[in-house]
């Protein structure tokens, strides 16, 4: 009854370093089930992040990993995916490293098309540094940069993704624990770019400047503006005002897959 | 419904509370910055507390 996630996590690295209550957490756990039911071979897994609190991951994590330069996991995990395809690809980042440091990388990977995973964990804010806004704070939030409310616009991290031609999009709350690995283990699955954006909590830097008593407060936030994409079609825009969507946003299995396009290349220039 | 044994991993636990406040029997208590099970015949296994533990610090088992 009780899973074993602890044959997945190295041995000796918990507990983690993760503040009390940190979604990162749970977005592990789920991963970890993810990967159980794929049945993926750690040996042939690749678990990529760049720099951050989600960035730190993948360091847990018993598999082939890699822990890059702020914002560049995208652009190493392509590497790892051309120099080998027969790898499975899951890339682990926040909203700050997948969308701001990395906006390029990121966007380029979903344009590519690249079989890969991204699991973008999207806490609002740069959490290991301070507390900074992020691209995703949303407009009026306070953070340590923007004392008096964040004037900027966000960046809605799956229309993004989706724009920039992911072919499996999807989304998912922190406090919805049963539906990130069920939304992972599509991803992994699905041949191409899939991006499976979890929306999270960060107590210490977001939580405490907004307005939110403590973690449980934020989660049942999470819990009561999450909408199911199937559901919100039923519903009109007054009241989808302040929601989000969540479950598969947006799927195309028509799309050609890079890996096998650059084969096609490789062939073409050994006269094959 | 009875057969359920609540494991607190004590060195994993930070005491963020999500345990306690998500279940959904009222199994679960907060010892100050400490969970601990102060009614186990109460839980139902529907998992939320593990399922919803960021630190890898409590596990139902089957008994």
């Amino acid at each position: 009854m009780a899973y074993d996630y602890e044959k997945s996590i190295r041995p000796g690295k918990l507990p983690h370093i993760w503040c009390p209550g940190c979604g990162h957490g749970i977005v592990m756990k789920g991963l970890i089930r993810a990967m159980d039911t794929c049945e993926l071979d750690r040996a042939k897994t690749s678990i990529v992040s760049g720099i951050g609190c989600a960035s730190r991951l993948p360091g847990y994590l018993d598999a082939c990993t890699l822990h890059t330069a702020h914002g560049r996991a995208a652009a190493f995990a392509t590497g790892v995916k051309l120099a080998d395809p027969e790898m499975t690809v899951i890339v682990c980042g926040g909203d700050g490293d997948g969308t701001a440091i990395g906006g390029n990388h990121f966007i380029h990977a979903c344009r590519r098309n690249i079989d890969m995973t991204y699991v973008v964990m999207n806490n609002y804010i740069y959490g290991m540094t301070g507390g900074q806004f992020s691209p995703c704070t949303p407009t009026g939030a306070k953070a340590s940069t923007t004392p008096y409310g964040n004037p900027d616009p966000i960046f809605d991290i799956s229309k993004l993704a989706i724009g920039a031609g992911a072919t499996f999009v999807a989304r998912t709350t922190a406090a919805h624990p049963r539906e990130i690995d069920k939304l992972i283990v599509q991803g992994i699955k699905h041949k191409g770019m899939a991006v499976i954006e979890v929306l999270d909590d960060c107590p210490t830097t977001y939580g405490r400047r907004n307005k939110f008593r403590s973690v449980v407060d934020m989660m049942k936030e999470l819990k009561k503006n999450a909408v199911p994409a199937k559901a919100a079609a039923k519903m009109t825009a007054e009241q989808l005002q302040g929601k989000f969507l969540t479950g598969v946003l947006f799927q195309d299995t028509e799309k050609p897959e890079y890996c096998e396009m650059y084969q096609e290349v490789i062939n073409k220039a050994q006269g094959a | 419904m009875s057969g359920a044994r609540l494991e607190v991993i004590e060195r994993n636990c930070k005491g963020c509370s999500i345990c306690v406040e998500f279940c959904p029997k009222n199994v679960l208590e907060m010892d100050v910055f400490l969970v601990t099970v102060p009614r186990p015949e109460d839980c139902i296994k529907c998992m939320q507390c593990e399922l919803l533990c960021p630190d890898f610090a409590i596990k139902v088992h089957d008994e």
